[in-house]
C-alpha cells in the first residue's frame, strides 16, 4: 500500500466512523455534546498517563472513553437541577474539564510530548508513518486498525441496538414504558461517541472530529425522513468528504484533515441550497408559485365578485382594481399575463374582464375552497 | 511588589476588563439559549485571522481582530439563516458551522506556513490565547472597544431587555428584530473576538457562559443579572491572573476559567431561594411542617 492510499483509507474510516454515531447525536440534539466530548477527553488521557507513564497504553483510550461518560453524566446532572439550560451546563462544563488538564500538562507533564497543539489540531499526514507491527511484519499503519476498530464496534452496535436506539431516539417515553431503558440506551451511545471521538482525534484533531461526526448527518437530514436511509446517506458523505478532502489537500498541499472539514462544509451548503424539496432552491420557487396562484384567484374573486354589482364598468378598471388589491405594477401586470394566457380574463383597453372560462374556473375554486 | 508590576498590572487590568465585558453580554447570550455561541464564534475566527494576515501580510493585531470579527460574524449570519431556512436545530448548525470554518482556517494556515519569508509564526497562538503576551496597546484596545459595547447596551437596553424576553411582543412595538438580533450579534461576536487572545478559543465560551450563569442564581432581575455578571467576571479575571502569577508554572487562562467555575459552583450551591442548599432547607422544612399537621389532623380526629 502506497501512504497516499492508506492516508485516504485511514480518512474514509475515520469519517465513516464519526457519521455513524454522529447520526443519533443531531437526530436528540446533541450536537454540541460532541464538542464538548472531544474536549474533555484530554482530561481522560492526562489522568491515565500519570497512572501508565506510558503515551501508548491502550489504557490512554479507557480513561478518555470514561472522562467522556463523565463530561456527559455532570453535564445532565447541572441541567437537571434547573437552575441552568442544557446549553449553559455544557459550556460550564467542558471548558472547567479542559482548563483542569492543561494546568495538569503545564504543571506535570512539560518534558513529555503531550502538547495541547497536537490534540487540538492533528495531522493525518504523520498517520503512515506509526505502523502496525505483528510478528516482525509490517501490516499497515496502526491507525487503519485501531480506527477500524472502531468502526465496526460502531457498525455492531448501531447493528444490534438499531431498534432500540431508534425508538429512545424518537420516543423515549414509549420506550421506557416497553422496557428498554432511555438512561442505558443513552449512556451506551455516548460510550461509543467518547470511544469514537478518541480515535479519531489522534488523526484529525478534536475540532474536526466535530466535522465529521455533524455534518455528514446533518447534510443526510435534509435529503430523507427515513432513519434507515439517513444511516447510509452519511457514510457516503463521509467517504465522498474523505476521498475528495484528501485530493484537494493533495493539490494545494494543505492540512488534510481541514482540508476534509472544508469538503464537509462545501457539500453541506450545496445541498442545503440545491436538496429537493428542502433546499433553499425549492423553498423559493414553491413560495414564487404560491404567491403567484394567490394572486390569480384573488384578481379572479375579485372580478366574479364585481360582476354582480351595476358600477363594474368602473371597478374593473386595470388602475381601480390595482388600487383594490394593493399590488405593485409589476404583479399585476405579471398576473394579468398569466391569466390572459390561460384564456382567463380578456382586457380591453383599460378594463378587465372574466371570460365564460375564466368565470366557471373561478366559481369552481371558490366551492373547491369554501364549501 | 508583585502587586505593582508593570506587565502584571497590563494582564490583570485587560483579563479584568474581558471579564466584565463578557459577563454584561453573556447575560443576554445565556437568557437567549445561545450559550455556545462563544465557543462557536471563537472557533469560526481562525480563517479570518488567517485570511486577515495574508491580505495585510503583518501580524497588526487591528487588522487581525477585524478578520476574526468579519469570519465570526459570518458564521452567525450562516447559523442564522441554515436554522430558519431548514429544520435543522441551532445547536448542530452551531457545531457543524464552527468545525468546517476551523477547518478552513487550518488550509489557510498550512498554506501560509509555505509562503517563503513570511512571519507567520505564532498566528496560531493567537487563536489559543496566550494571557501573559497581553501588551498595553491590547489592553488599550480592549478598553475602547469595550467601552463602546457598554455604551451601545445602555443605549438600547430596553430594546433589547423586550427583544430577549418577548421579541413578538417587541415586533409589535415596532422594534424590528432582525435588526436588533443583528445588533447583539455583533455586539457579542465583538466581545468575544476581544477575548480571544486573552483566555483562547475554548475558554472565551466559559468567560462568556460562567459569569451569566452564577449571576442568573442570585437575582430574577435583568439589570442585576447584567451587572453581577460583570462583577463575577471582572472577580475571576483579576483572581485568577493574581494566582497564576503568585504559583509557578500556572497558565492564566486555564486559572481564570477555574475561577469562573468555582463562583458558578458557589452560586448554584448558595444563591437565596434558588440555591440547592436553599431548596434542600425548603424540604426539611415542609417535611416537619406536614408532620406537625399531621399530628394536629390525627389529635383532632
Amino acid at each position: 500500500m502506497t501512504p497516499q492510499f492508506e492516508i485516504q483509507l485511514i480518512a474514509v474510516i475515520v469519517a465513516v466512523g464519526c457519521a455513524l454515531p454522529g447520526v443519533f447525536l443531531v437526530l436528540r440534539k446533541m450536537s454540541m455534546m460532541s464538542d464538548s466530548i472531544t474536549h474533555t477527553i484530554l482530561l481522560g488521557i492526562v489522568l491515565a498517563f500519570f497512572i501508565t507513564h506510558d503515551l501508548s497504553s491502550p489504557l490512554l483510550i479507557v480513561g478518555a472513553a470514561i472522562m467522556g461518560v463523565v463530561t456527559v453524566w455532570l453535564t445532565e446532572t447541572l441541567t437537571r437541577t434547573n437552575l441552568l439550560a442544557e446549553d449553559a451546563a455544557i459550556g460550564i462544563v467542558f471548558p472547567l474539564l479542559f482548563s483542569i488538564a492543561i494546568i495538569l500538562i503545564t504543571r506535570y507533564a512539560g518534558s513529555v510530548h503531550l502538547d495541547t497543539d497536537s490534540v487540538l489540531l492533528g495531522e493525518l499526514a504523520f498517520a503512515p508513518f506509526n505502523r502496525m507491527i505483528v510478528f516482525n511484519t509490517d501490516i499497515g499503519a496502526k491507525a487503519i486498525y485501531t480506527a477500524g476498530t472502531i468502526l465496526i464496534i460502531n457498525l455492531v452496535a448501531i447493528f444490534l441496538f438499531f431498534k432500540e436506539l431508534k425508538l429512545v431516539t424518537f420516543d423515549p417515553v414509549l420506550a421506557a414504558v416497553l422496557g428498554f431503558s432511555p438512561t442505558m440506551v443513552h449512556y451506551g451511545l455516548m460510550t461509543l461517541v467518547s470511544l469514537t471521538a478518541v480515535s479519531a482525534f489522534e488523526a484529525v484533531g478534536s475540532v474536526l472530529v466535530v466535522a465529521f461526526m455533524i455534518g455528514p448527518p446533518v447534510t443526510a437530514y435534509l435529503l430523507t425522513d427515513d432513519l434507515k436511509s439517513m444511516l447510509i446517506i452519511s457514510v457516503l458523505i463521509g467517504t465522498i468528504n474523505g476521498i475528495l478532502g484528501y485530493q484537494l489537500a493533495a493539490i494545494f498541499d494543505v492540512s488534510i484533515a481541514g482540508s476534509m472539514a472544508t469538503m464537509t462544509g462545501i457539500l453541506f451548503i450545496s445541498v442545503f441550497i440545491l436538496a429537493p424539496h428542502r433546499g433553499l432552491l425549492s423553498i423559493f420557487r414553491r413560495r414564487k408559485m404560491q404567491k403567484t396562484k394567490f394572486g390569480k384567484m384573488t384578481l379572479l374573486f375579485h372580478l366574479l365578485n364585481n360582476e354582480s354589482s351595476f358600477i363594474q364598468e368602473q371597478v374593473s378598471q386595470i388602475c381601480i382594481v390595482q388600487n383594490h388589491l394593493n399590488w405593485s405594477d409589476h404583479f399585476i401586470k405579471d398576473i394579468i399575463n398569466r391569466l390572459q394566457g390561460e384564456n382567463c380574463i380578456e382586457v380591453d383597453g383599460v378594463f378587465i374582464k372574466l371570460t365564460d372560462k375564466g368565470r366557471k374556473t373561478t366559481i369552481q375554486e371558490y366551492n373547491e375552497l369554501f364549501s | 511588589m508583585l502587586l505593582s508590576d508593570y506587565t502584571f498590572q497590563t494582564v490583570a487590568i485587560g483579563s479584568a476588563i474581558l471579564g466584565l465585558i463578557s459577563g454584561v453580554l453573556g447575560t443576554f447570550a445565556v437568557l437567549r439559549k445561545q450559550s455556545l455561541l462563544g465557543d462557536g464564534v471563537s472557533h469560526a475566527a481562525l480563517p479570518g485571522v488567517v485570511l486577515g494576515f495574508i491580505l495585510i501580510g503583518s501580524k497588526n493585531t487591528e487588522f487581525l481582530l477585524l478578520g476574526a470579527l468579519l469570519s465570526g460574524l459570518l458564521s452567525t449570519l450562516l447559523i442564522t439563516t441554515i436554522v430558519k431556512y431548514s429544520r435543522i436545530k441551532f445547536d448542530s448548525a452551531l457545531a457543524l458551522i464552527m468545525s468546517v470554518f476551523f477547518g478552513l482556517g487550518l488550509v489557510l494556515l498550512t498554506y501560509v506556513q509555505k509562503i517563503p519569508n513570511a512571519n507567520q509564526a505564532g498566528l496560531n497562538r493567537f487563536i489559543f490565547g496566550q494571557a501573559s503576551s497581553l501588551m498595553r496597546r491590547d489592553v488599550n484596545l480592549m478598553i475602547i472597544c469595550g467601552s463602546i459595547l457598554l455604551l451601545l447596551l445602555i443605549i438600547f437596553w430596553k430594546e433589547f431587555k423586550i427583544f430577549t424576553f418577548d421579541s413578538e411582543f417587541a415586533q409589535s412595538l415596532g422594534f424590528s428584530p432582525k435588526k436588533l438580533d443583528l445588533l447583539l450579534s455583533l455586539m457579542t461576536v465583538t466581545g468575544i473576538i476581544l477575548g480571544l487572545q486573552t483566555v483562547g478559543v475554548i475558554l472565551m465560551s466559559a468567560m462568556l457562559v460562567a459569569p451569566a450563569v452564577a449571576a442568573r442564581q442570585w437575582t430574577n432581575k435583568l439589570s442585576v443579572m447584567a451587572f453581577l455578571g460583570a462583577i463575577f467576571g471582572a472577580i475571576s479575571g483579576i483572581f485568577g491572573t493574581a494566582v497564576s502569577s503568585f504559583i509557578p508554572k500556572l497558565p492564566t487562562g486555564p486559572t481564570i476559567v477555574l475561577f469562573a467555575s468555582l463562583i458558578v459552583l458557589i452560586s448554584i450551591l448558595l444563591a437565596p431561594g434558588r440555591g440547592i442548599l436553599h431548596r434542600l432547607y425548603r424540604q426539611k422544612h415542609n417535611r416537619s411542617l406536614n408532620i406537625e399537621r399531621r399530628a394536629e389532623n390525627d389529635s383532632t380526629i
